[in-house]
């Protein structure tokens, strides 16, 4: 019976145990290219990471806490961030939209902070109130400096309301 | 001695055979497909002469960027008339692609033998798509830096490797000169370097696969 045959368990091992010159070769080629494929793709998503960036430090100076009267929500453009001085003491927030990435305003009049690209809108401290932005505005890292300036790492966040600084 | 007016009918002869060796008449008629393919090779055209002369009034770095484009639409003579002129086709062939894309689909053009020639156009589609997200970012303006922002913050939202993503297109964490010239070198050598190796390819199998659709079942349609 051919279906046997074919179904011998034991043929099939002996065929598959001796490959052909070509055969071998033909693997050696293939698997060389797909080591050498593997080597160039990991060459390009390095060469195309930049190692050293010439953009802003992340660490800013917001200016002096006079600057900024009590229950005052500041932005500073410059840096992407704002500064409130809330009842509780100062904290900063990134001021870049959850969402994608524009800027926001903060809108004295309404007393929220509005994204202009697609309309969200957030609470003063960060907690999202409308729109399709996903997150609340993250808290960042502040501190007083040594000249007594409110400093900001943009490049950390921190819980809301964990950290007020007093001045 | 061969006469240059025969060796000239032979290569327009020779360019005819994009088209496969029998035509129908009906083949080449408006209705069947609103040439809309062709249309859109047409705005790609104008696309890459335009481009050409505007890329040499523009510097792909910052602030150059911006006084350069400035300087096409007040300075350089013509200038506005070439920059209005990209624009208005970049537009154009967004739309047409788009079109003629709808048109195969609605007359079931893309069915065997044509499927390969499906799976380009929908891979020239992108690629005209990239073409013109990149273009918007080299104006250097309000609205391309924004645009730029949104669309770089679209690409993170990738999952796992979607950070990783956005700062190789970007070259950066933010949009700034090195994002850029990434916009510019993909958006004058590498998309349409690209977009002519498959326009090639779609027109050699346009010719591979019988040449422009037509329904034959309907032969007496008269739509």
């Amino acid at each position: 019976m051919d279906d046997q045959q074919n179904n011998n368990p034991a043929a099939g091992i002996e065929e598959d145990r001796f490959l052909s010159r070509r055969e071998f070769f033909i693997k050696l080629g293939s698997s060389s290219l797909a080591v050498a494929g593997a080597g160039a793709a990991v060459f390009a998503v390095q060469y195309l990471s930049p190692n050293v960036l010439y953009e802003p430090s992340p660490i800013v100076s917001a200016g002096r806490p006079e600057h900024f009267p009590t229950n005052s929500v500041t932005l500073d453009p410059r840096f992407g961030i704002y500064v409130v001085h809330g009842p509780k003491g100062f904290y900063a927030m990134s001021s870049i939209c959850t969402h994608l990435g524009c800027m926001t305003v903060w809108r004295q009049d309404s007393g929220v902070i509005a994204c202009p690209c697609h309309g969200s809108t957030f609470r003063q401290d960060g907690t999202v109130i409308g729109g399709p932005a996903p997150r609340p505005l993250p808290w960042l890292k502040t501190w007083l400096g040594s000249d007594g300036e409110i400093m900001v790492d943009r490049s950390t966040t921190i819980a809301a309301e964990s950290e007020y600084i007093q001045a | 001695m061969r006469n240059p007016i025969h060796s000239l009918t032979r290569w327009r002869d020779e360019f005819k055979e994009i088209f496969a060796a029998r035509v129908r008449e009906r083949q080449l008629g408006f209705r069947q497909s609103w040439y809309l393919g062709a249309f859109t090779l047409g705005c790609f055209s104008i696309q890459i002469v335009t481009g050409l002369l505007l890329m040499l009034y523009y510097h792909p770095s910052i602030p150059q960027a911006y006084f350069d484009m400035k300087d096409l639409q007040f300075v350089v003579s013509s200038g506005v008339f070439l920059r209005n002129l990209h624009r208005w086709s970049a537009h154009a062939m967004v739309f047409l692609v788009f079109a003629h894309m709808a048109k195969v689909f609605y007359r079931g053009a893309y069915r065997p033998p044509r499927e390969l020639n499906w799976v380009v156009g929908v891979c020239l589609l992108l690629l005209t798509l990239l073409a013109s997200y990149t273009g918007y970012l080299l104006p250097w303006d309000q609205l391309s830096y924004w645009g730029t922002t949104v669309g770089s913050s679209i690409i993170s939202s990738t999952p796992f490797i979607g950070e990783k993503l956005r700062f190789i297109l970007l070259g950066g964490h933010s949009v700034n000169a090195n994002a850029l010239l990434r916009f510019y070198v993909l958006h004058v050598v590498i998309l349409p370097l690209v977009i002519i190796l498959l326009v090639a390819t779609h027109l050699w199998r346009l010719h591979k696969d019988g040449g422009m659709y037509i329904n034959h079942e309907n032969h007496t349609d008269k739509s």
